[in-house]
């Protein structure tokens, strides 16, 4: 709901970056200054980000940011997240468009019944990430992958995969309003026509009962049959989850769903998301960390290919650990 | 530097002269249409009568009488050549713009439709006078048909691809996302969304066979008769006009100038419903 909606804090732009490894350690720096140079508590360099000229265009990959690999050579995962049960799981996923390397071994656990969120700047590969989960990639040519991804431990990637079953269980909702050139009845119904179900009664049913979970029944109960194309735009977007919905997928991937949207249909988009926790674990990449902040239940950052920090939504807009994740979520690049 | 002058420059002469010149090659290729379908069209219209349409010819050159077997012929020759040409034209149209992307065979099979498109009409005519004259031992209409399906299979392979290929990429990945496989896909929803176009990439294709006289000179013959049975020599509009405009009698080229007002006014009536209808698909998208 909307009423539960966490603002992100306000971070302090500071010189120098203050790494948050431990409570104690922000407690005394100056008491116990480390001898040994291998675990410095302030890193004294310039930071690069600081020297980018004003507004970068859009297009402009920002520099890597000069994050001491001697600290951080890895992934900051919190371990909040080892209490969760965990119904997908990337292993060591790599992934190349051609002889590009999008994806740089990626690790992520994602949380049954919860909301996650992947934020990072524009390239970095989480919708890449996102559209590996149902092998939406597979229609890409010269996409390779290495490592796997696993549904309920099964890996994805395996040879004998039926693609069209493991597609029915990770539905998927794409970054613009996509439905058919077809009624909004047939639209919601597509997964069940193609299932093979012919049943007028049951069809009617699965209809009304995923346009109800898309909080979309009331608006077009007496227009079942009129064409998806002449709903506005967020309603489109709301009939693109039903339908995704009334194929009764475990997962739910979202690739930037409410980016076409504006405001009050995002807002809806948002409740929506909201109320379909639980009973759907749901993936969103969004570009908007305040929409992060709001609906997920965990965050991960990513840039550059690889997963930088992943934890409760709260710590990663609230204390962050890695200072990659900290510049980005206090709006310093990205 | 001294700064030049805003106004009257060279520079703005030569780009009137050029943008004159641009217009006076237009209005030439528009004055050649319009003198040549205003001629036939003035001929043709005082040549045509109601007779036309509904009457046979008479065998008398002075009273030629009409050419109803001839559209009679050329419907059934546009017929059976699209139930042969359409499917197998729509068929490679799909694979082209659905299946090709990881096909080594689809550079090839472009590049055959394309130079099979533009094959004189007259090798097509010779072709089927060598498979299907010959060894049946008499011109017959089925040849002639399967002649012009020849001629219409790269024409609709190659719009239909086009017309596949408007469709937006996202209803496709919409419908693998929800577990479709890639047959059904095209089915349910490519097709679906490009009926539109796929029927006006047939309509271009029969605008141009209706007009094919070459074709048929070596395989449906032409007749006189009023025939539907493909098994003989076969009546068309076009190889009738054809044959009343070489022969000697002032009567008999009036009627080819009538018939020939008649094909153009088919053909172009053809290509503007199929304009119309591609404009309308590609504002949808």
């Amino acid at each position: 709901m909307l009423t539960a909606r966490r603002e992100p804090p306000m971070v302090e732009i500071e010189d120098t970056y203050e790494v948050k490894t431990a409570p104690e350690t922000k407690e005394a720096p100056e008491a116990a200054p480390a001898p040994d140079a291998k675990a410095p508590t302030k890193l004294k360099s310039a930071p690069v980000i600081m020297s980018l000229p004003p507004d970068p265009p859009a297009h402009v990959i920002p520099e890597p940011i000069d994050a001491k690999p001697a600290v951080f050579h890895g992934p900051v995962i919190h371990p909040e997240l080892d209490a969760e049960r965990h119904v997908l799981r990337v292993e060591n996923f790599h992934l190349h468009y051609g002889k590009r390397k999008a994806l740089h071994g990626i690790d992520m656990k994602i949380s049954a019944g919860k909301v996650t969120a992947m934020i990072g700047p524009s390239g970095c590969g989480k919708s890449t990430l996102l559209r590996s989960c149902n092998r939406l990639n597979d229609l890409i040519d010269h996409v390779r992958v290495e490592g796997n991804i696993c549904l309920d431990s099964q890996p994805i990637y395996a040879r004998n995969v039926d693609v069209i079953a493991l597609r029915k269980r990770v539905g998927m909702v794409f970054q613009k309003p996509n439905p058919f050139p077809m009624s909004i009845f047939e639209n919601v119904v597509y997964a069940l026509r193609i299932g093979g179900e012919k049943r007028k009664r049951t069809l009617l049913e699965a209809c009304e009962k995923a346009l109800r979970a898309a909080a979309l029944w009331d608006e077009v109960h007496n227009r079942l049959h009129e064409g998806a194309l002449g709903l506005s735009g967020g309603q489109q977007q709301r009939l693109c989850i039903a339908r995704a919905i009334a194929a009764d997928p475990e997962v739910l991937l979202m690739d930037e769903p409410c980016s076409a949207l504006d405001p009050i249909a995002t807002a809806k988009v948002e409740e929506l998301i909201n109320s379909l926790r639980g009973n759907y674990t749901i993936l969103i990449v969004t570009h908007n960390m305040q929409q992060a902040a709001r609906v997920s239940d965990f965050t991960a950052f990513m840039y550059l290919g690889k997963l930088v920090e992943y934890g409760p939504t709260s710590s990663i807009f609230g204390v962050p650990r890695h200072p990659q994740t900290e510049a980005y979520v206090s709006g310093r690049f990205g | 530097m001294a700064a030049h002058s805003i106004y009257g420059s060279y520079t703005r002469l030569k780009s009137h002269l050029m943008l004159a010149a641009c217009f006076a090659c237009t209005a030439g290729i528009l004055l050649i249409l319009v003198l040549v379908l205003g001629y036939l069209v003035s001929i043709g219209f005082r040549s045509l009568h109601w007779s036309f349409f509904t009457e046979l010819p008479t065998g008398t050159p002075r009273n030629p009488g009409g050419m109803r077997h001839a559209i009679a012929g050329t419907g059934v020759l546009i017929f059976l050549a699209s139930l042969v040409g359409a499917p197998i034209g729509l068929l490679a149209g799909i694979f082209l713009s659905e299946y090709s992307s990881k096909s080594p065979l689809a550079g090839p099979v472009r590049f055959t439709a394309d130079v099979l498109a533009g094959v004189p009409s007259i090798v097509v005519g010779i072709l089927g006078y060598e498979l299907l004259v010959v060894p049946l031992g008499h011109y017959n209409g089925w040849a002639g048909a399967l002649a012009l399906a020849f001629i219409m299979i790269p024409i609709v392979a190659r719009t239909s691809e086009e017309m596949l290929r408007l469709v937006p990429r996202s209803y496709r990945e919409a419908s693998i996302a929800l577990g479709a496989s890639r047959a059904r896909t095209i089915f349910r929803v490519v097709i679906p969304a490009a009926t539109g176009g796929l029927v006006t990439s047939i309509m271009l294709a029969v605008a141009r066979i209706a007009g094919e006289t070459a074709p048929l000179l070596f395989t449906a013959l032409g007749s006189r008769l009023m025939t539907l049975d493909p098994n003989e020599p076969f009546p068309s509009l076009t190889k009738q006009i054809y044959d009343y405009a070489t022969g000697p009698y002032p009567e008999q080229k009036r009627l080819a100038w009538a018939g020939l007002l008649v094909l153009i006014s088919l053909i172009l009536g053809v290509n503007i419903l199929a304009r119309i209808v591609t404009h309308r698909m590609q504002r949808h998208h």
